[in-house]
């Protein structure tokens, strides 16, 4: 696909508060009085407004499962939908449907032992992705912060004695290491506070992961390259993947996503970071508009410390496979056998 | 062709025929639909946002109450296992009613499952060829695919029925048993997927058991036929239609049974929890003594408990069973008491804490509650309409006879079979 130069391209400046960063409408409003003509600066995208519009979301609703679209109809629905986003964010938005690269499986690992808990990741994230902002935030990555072990003297003497005075177990102990225990909302002055560590998650994107089985019109799925996406414009909303994913990691959009035209990110990819609708699910999928392209995800980008490692599990080079071979890796519930390609580890 | 065009017509004629209390509880249920548009319109125009769902607990009143009515729908098998498999005539006599029970009741497990969808819009992906169908993968695929066909099953037996009596002539029974004995497993199935959509979810361990489906049976065939009881009482007092006391009396039995062996499953549920609580017993802690001060469900769970134990014990009491004054109170009490232990009690806390060990509650918006009271009403209208037409068929009211003017005597004789000596 032409699309796939992404990085450099089509870039639209928005650093103003130029016309073309007027809603489609405020756009037709204004322009109800003057010559419209002479304001189209993304004229191109905005013709016919709202009955461009409503053709446009019409056309939509009737599109297929986008697995299952021919080429053409890919092409189709791309250009209905950086038609309809270009107007509605006034920039010139592009949708990507770049697929997997053959002999690519993406994997992640975090350094559980370098995260000092600071969250830019989940910032950076929500920025690249265009998630939902103000009081409908959604973040995709969510940092536990984990208390550090820690055993008091104290509580030697609060054992559970029985009947004969003989202790049957003991009280002496903290909560520490129980991910169940972790808290994200925390908001000091600085990281790393001095009694915690850090524990960030996202989705696993599980070989076997429990959201794609029970999902009854397949709209999310594994797309080859092992990252787990979801056709947004498919999702019925039955929210049977939320219930069935261990790792917390799916959101859905309970109202129409806030995304102010200044924050959206116009390089979007179809199965990645393309501005959601109302009543269906999202998740993380591994920045693929980036990592399709040779990118890092956001999140790997913008880490402080290092933390975070990506890359190709299929490449003995990569960085995550010399985490493999290297460190002590381990992998969140791996009891439940969904197979994260996600791994933390420690130096 | 044309005795089905004079059915319709004489069942539909037939619906205008009622006394004040008809009217003035169609009248009643309607005031709720009234909301329950409002509700559907602000939940459709601005999206799900105005309920109090979460990503935390996104499943909830909605998901609670249909869980709970495909349990209803399934109780209607009470009626016709007893009718068919043991050739009981008082049920059997009434079989049809139960039928129409499990009709209404599908249709608000269909309302509520619409509520429950953040695209409604898009149900059509489901529909194979247009759509795609997960099927067998998904177990809610599964699960439409059992509800829809119970509500075929129902709705081709039950007028079928109706029919053959309207016009006088006898069943067919090469059609007519089949659909009877495969609608009784399929009541069975319809149930047992419904726990199967949450058990074989491991992320959520308070689901994640072997048992749930038994549980859900036992609690459906405690609920189904109290609700079938207290319909029975309403209607023997209401109408002309007699329904025999041997009816009442099986139901009642079987509802005492099946809420033991519900509370007996809970119990050992809550031993095999309680002697080593892991982290997966968390929600059923939850549920029963509440978190760090996070105690919403817990008055619902005792609630439900001393309704689901009290009920038991005095169902175990002969007179009390046949007190048939009481007995609807009673019934009332256990239907209650399964319809808080199906959403407060398992389907809230199903998901507290969340899979990462996060509490947060859930409260219900006043749209919730206002879509769900008005899926009941309809779901009570249907009922209403439903039973309203079996029964002048089964009095002989409707007939076809009555409908070509024919000498009423004749009618008479189908009145025979279903009514018995007025009280």
């Amino acid at each position: 696909m032409a699309n796939s130069t992404i990085p450099l391209r089509n870039i639209t400046s928005t650093g103003g508060t130029d016309t073309t960063s007027m809603t489609r409408r405020s756009f037709v409003k204004n322009t109800s009085g003057v010559s419209a003509a002479s304001l189209l600066g993304t004229a191109a995208l905005m013709t016919n407004s709202d009955e461009a519009q409503a053709n446009t979301e019409w056309a939509e609703w009737f599109q297929g499962n986008y697995r299952l679209m021919s080429d053409d109809e890919k092409q189709e629905a791309v250009v209905r939908l950086e038609r309809r986003y270009s107007s509605e964010y006034g920039k010139k938005v592009s949708v990507d449907t770049k697929p997997a690269e053959e002999g690519v499986l993406f994997g992640y690992a975090l350094n559980i032992q370098k995260c000092i808990g600071c969250r830019r990741c989940a910032k950076a994230c929500v920025e690249e992705n265009n998630q939902s902002r103000g009081d409908q935030e959604i973040e995709w990555i969510r940092v536990l912060k984990m208390e550090k072990g820690g055993f008091d003297e104290t509580k030697m003497g609060e054992g559970y004695p029985d009947g004969y005075g003989i202790e049957i177990g003991g009280n002496a102990y903290s909560a520490a290491g129980v991910v169940g225990e972790g808290e994200h909302y925390y908001d000091p002055k600085l990281v790393p506070e001095e009694d915690f560590f850090y524990m960030p998650i996202a989705c696993m994107q599980c070989e076997k992961p429990p959201c794609v089985k029970v999902c009854p019109v397949r709209t999310t799925y594994r797309e080859p390259d092992g990252i787990v996406v979801v056709d947004y414009n498919w999702c019925i909303g039955c929210r049977m993947c939320i219930g069935a994913c261990p790792y917390w990691a799916r959101r859905f959009n309970w109202g129409e996503p806030k995304l102010a035209k200044e924050d959206m990110n116009p390089e979007t990819h179809y199965l990645g970071n393309r501005p959601r609708m109302k009543g269906v699910v999202e998740k993380c999928t591994f920045c693929l508009q980036r990592t399709r392209n040779g990118r890092y995800p956001a999140c790997v980008e913008v880490c402080p410390v290092g933390a975070r490692k990506f890359g190709n599990l299929l490449d003995p080079e990569s960085e995550v496979r010399r985490v493999l071979a290297n460190k002590r890796v381990f992998r969140m519930k791996a009891d439940l056998n969904t197979y994260p390609k996600f791994f933390y580890y420690i130096d | 062709m044309k005795n089905i065009v004079s059915f319709c017509i004489d069942y539909v004629l037939y619906l205008w025929k009622g006394g004040i209390k008809y009217w003035a509880w169609l009248g009643f249920l309607w005031i709720f639909v009234l909301f329950w548009a409002y509700g559907n319109y602000l939940q459709l125009s601005e999206g799900m946002i105005v309920t109090g769902l979460t990503d935390q607990v996104s499943w909830g009143l909605y998901l609670a109450n249909f869980v709970f009515l495909v349990g209803v729908a399934a109780g209607a098998v009470t009626v016709v296992f007893p009718a068919y498999v043991y050739k009981h005539q008082a049920l059997h006599d009434v079989t049809v009613l139960g039928e129409m029970l499990a009709i209404a009741a599908v249709v608000m497990c269909m309302l509520f499952v619409l509520n429950h969808m953040g695209r409604p819009d898009r149900l059509w992906h489901m529909v194979p060829i247009i759509g795609i169908y997960n099927f067998p993968g998904s177990m809610l695929g599964w699960d439409v695919i059992v509800l829809i066909g119970y509500l075929l099953l129902n709705v081709v037996g039950g007028f079928y029925y109706l029919y053959k009596k309207y016009t006088g002539e006898p069943l067919n029974n090469n059609i007519y048993l089949p659909i009877i004995y495969v609608a009784i497993v399929w009541a069975l199935s319809i149930h047992t997927v419904t726990a199967f959509l949450i058990s074989t979810m491991p992320a959520r361990p308070m689901w994640h058991v072997g048992m749930m489906p038994i549980r859900f049976i036992t609690t459906a065939f405690a609920a189904g036929p109290a609700l079938i009881i207290i319909v029975f009482s309403i209607i023997r007092n209401n109408t002309k239609l007699w329904i025999k006391d041997e009816a009442i009396n099986l139901l009642s039995q079987i509802v005492v049974w099946c809420l033991g062996i519900a509370l007996f499953l809970t119990l050992s549920e809550v031993v095999t929890e309680f002697y080593h609580p892991t982290e997966h017993s968390l929600g059923l802690q939850y549920l029963m003594f509440g978190h760090n001060g996070l105690t919403k469900l817990v008055p619902w769970f005792w609630a439900s408990m001393i309704g689901m134990v009290g009920a038991f014990v005095l169902l175990l009491i002969p007179w009390v069973r046949k007190d048939y004054h009481l007995l609807p109170w009673v019934c009332g009490v256990a239907f209650i008491a399964i319809w808080i232990e199906k959403g407060m009690g398992l389907m809230i806390p199903g998901s507290i804490p969340t899979p990462i060990g996060e509490y947060v509650e859930y409260s219900p918006s006043w749209v919730e509650i206002f879509n769900s009271l008005g899926n009941w009403a309809i779901g009570f209208i249907v009922l209403t309409i439903l039973l309203k037409g079996a029964i002048g068929i089964l009095l002989g009211e409707v007939s076809l006879s009555n409908h070509s003017k024919q000498a009423s005597d004749t009618a008479a004789d189908d009145v025979k079979k279903v009514r018995y000596a007025d009280a």
